[in-house]
């Protein structure tokens, strides 16, 4: 009888929404939900504008002006003068660096790159943590033991330095690479995590559940765990970007990483090294030290938006 | 050793050991496994500053020697571990024979200088925003003006460097472009020289500073949030004590103990960054001799710089695991 009397209610509150409250009804239900949010939104739109960069570039500019001497030596951006006098052409509209390169034709190449070598070197740290965090957590031992002191390892030394060692033996390198080595840096917060959490919900009710149940191992860790790590996971992922991009930038900065391949790193090096700052070259060092700016601040806000995600008490903050 | 468990002590020495070793191996077998040989890097150097070089055949061997390149590579390896304990990193080939130890010694005051001082200025700014973040009594501008500030946390320092450099040192010449002192003035204890260090080393650390405190203040904003509906603050608040009061005493006091061990993992790349700021800055520090090593192909150097680093970092998280403890008696330390 209770029952019958609610749905009746809930049938003639649907009848009487105007249009505007029923707008208003689903705008409250999108904020309801988590993942809508608008730091994810703003972040995920800066990265996705990097992409478009380089996909739109590849496109509708010649990339063959990325070449030494396919342009004027340090031309400066449409509407701006350089210390000569020469003014900003059409053909090089953000100017052009030292050796003639266009600016707009280093950055289509570079911004990608950089992003590239972040998530290529995240992922294979993410998928080697994740194995790793499970393995640590469900077999334990002397199995857990050795992983764990890895980790405890490995997360104190910082990739920067031995990368340098290696590349300064080794001189030039890929972008792969560079990502490869990279990715042996950022393995180990992703398996702390998932150990800490596979040995906290291991003896919670639902896995106990599925276990009784006769669900394989296998089953239990991606089908019933792994759902609820997403947020964690996802998040310990961006910040991992984040790291593989600051190393790489490092590297490329030092004068090492990738020799011939334009990489922003490597185009803020030669400007430095150049003496672009007292020679008021700004659009030189400017334009790219921006790009990566942007890209970490995309990064940043969808790791904030990840928060929020996971911490409903921030998102009552805000 | 007082309310450390034994356990917890030899787990963290392990940890310790071992992170040292195998970096210290790293560093030793990444550039054996590359075809370039460093006497042939400065037997290289030789000839492009003479012109040629007599007995070069001669000349190789006996820089191999001296290198201990000759030995069998096992005995190089203990001979090496042996020689990094005592801090004996061999001879720099840029500058021979200059010893690396002594280079490096000569840079880490002012790495050190520089970091603390920036670590410091970044603590407490960072804890003191993040708190302001959540408290209810700040005023309505901190609320919006710090997390709007916090986008800068994100960005590698060597980026607001640059920024920072062109910006005040280039257009508007407030501060000098490069340098840790200038070079008209004498080192040592004199007012010119010390008023000279502050001067060149502002532009670093504030680079380090703006896009560091962030990261304090988001960890802060966090552990507010726990803290603030603890029943010791609505019990501080019935007692009427004043706002600010429970803010210090009450709120920051509790939440600021776990900032202490988020610094331990972040270390690492808080000297990492600084590294690269020093290089922007040509300061005279770490980053600079690195810099130099690396164009140089100075490998010893390389080498020992790296070496000193991490041991920088890791004996940092080792004493902040070992200090926790004692900070926050909340913590019990479990065998593992």
């Amino acid at each position: 009888m209770a029952e019958y009397s609610t749905d009746d209610n809930t049938a003639e509150a649907t009848h009487k929404m105007t249009r505007a409250e029923r707008r208003q009804a689903r705008r409250m239900r999108r904020f309801d939900n988590p993942w809508n949010n608008p730091k994810l939104f703003w972040g995920a739109g800066l990265l996705l504008g990097i992409i478009a960069l380089g996909i739109l570039g590849r496109l509708f500019w010649d990339l063959e002006l990325v070449f030494t001497g396919s342009g004027m030596l340090k031309l400066p951006p449409i509407g701006f003068e350089n210390l000569r006098g020469q003014e900003g052409t059409l053909a090089n509209p953000l100017g052009t660096d030292g050796a003639g390169r266009d600016i707009l034709a280093l950055i289509i190449i570079g911004a990608p790159n950089s992003l590239f070598v972040g998530l290529l070197a995240s992922l294979i740290g993410m998928s080697a943590g994740i194995m790793l965090g499970f393995t640590a957590g469900f077999v334990g031992g002397r199995t857990d033991d050795v992983i764990r002191v890895l980790s405890d390892v490995m997360i104190t030394i910082p990739p920067l330095l031995i990368l340098v060692v290696f590349q300064a033996s080794f001189g030039d390198v890929s972008l792969t690479m560079m990502a490869l080595l990279i990715a042996g840096f950022v393995w180990q917060s992703p398996t702390r995590l998932i150990r800490a959490q596979v040995l906290s919900m291991r003896e919670s009710g639902y896995v106990q559940m599925a276990r009784l149940s006769g669900a394989s191992t296998f089953h239990i860790m991606f089908k019933e765990m792994l759902p609820n790590l997403v947020p964690y996971l996802f998040g310990s992922f961006i910040a991992n970007v984040t790291t593989s991009i600051v190393t790489a930038v490092g590297l490329e900065v030092l004068g090492l990483g990738p020799q011939r391949i334009p990489t922003l790193g490597r185009t803020i090096y030669e400007a430095i090294n150049a003496g672009a700052l007292i020679q008021n070259l700004w659009w030189w060092w400017g334009i790219p030290t921006i790009l990566l700016a942007v890209m970490f601040i995309g990064l940043l806000l969808i790791n904030l938006g990840l928060d929020e995600v996971s911490n409903p008490r921030l998102r009552k903050l805000s | 050793m007082g309310r450390i468990p034994r356990s917890y002590l030899i787990n963290r020495l392990i940890t310790l050991l071992l992170t040292i070793w195998i970096a210290a191996t790293l560093i030793w077998i990444i550039p054996r496994l590359s075809p370039v040989d460093p006497a042939d890097i400065m037997l290289g150097r030789m000839a492009a500053g003479a012109g040629s070089v007599a007995n070069a055949d001669e000349m190789l061997a006996q820089l191999r020697a001296s290198f201990g390149l000759d030995q069998p590579l096992i005995v190089q390896y203990f001979k090496y571990l042996g020689n990094i304990l005592t801090f004996d990193f061999g001879l720099s080939t840029a500058s021979f024979p200059t010893e690396v130890s002594s280079l490096i010694m000569r840079a880490l005051p002012w790495t050190l200088g520089l970091m603390i001082l920036s670590l410091i200025i970044t603590f407490v700014i960072g804890n003191l925003l993040g708190a302001l973040m959540v408290w209810e009594h700040s005023p309505k501008l901190a609320k919006v003006a710090i997390p709007a500030a916090m986008v800068f946390t994100s960005i590698p320092p060597i980026l607001s460097g640059l920024l920072l450099m062109w910006i005040f040192a280039a257009k508007l010449q407030w501060f000098p472009l490069t340098g840790a002192y200038g070079l008209t003035v004498e080192p040592g204890w004199t007012w010119d020289f010390v008023q000279s260090v502050i001067w060149h080393g502002t532009l670093p650390a504030v680079s380090i500073v703006i896009v560091t405190f962030g990261f304090w203040a988001l960890g802060m904003r966090g552990l507010m949030i726990t803290v603030q509906g603890e029943d010791y603050v609505t019990l501080a608040k019935a007692k009427g004590l004043k706002n600010r009061y429970i803010l210090y005493r009450y709120m920051i006091r509790n939440a600021i103990l776990p900032q202490i061990t988020a610094f331990a993992l972040k270390i690492g790349l808080l000297i990492a960054g600084q590294v690269l700021v020093e290089r922007i800055f040509a300061y005279n520090g770490m980053g600079k001799l690195l810099y130099d090593a690396i164009l140089d192909q100075d490998f010893p150097v390389i080498q020992g710089i790296s070496y000193v680093i991490i041991l920088m970092t890791a004996l940092s998280v080792f004493l902040v695991d070992l200090i926790y403890p004692f900070i926050d008696p909340r913590i019990k330390h479990e065998g593992s």
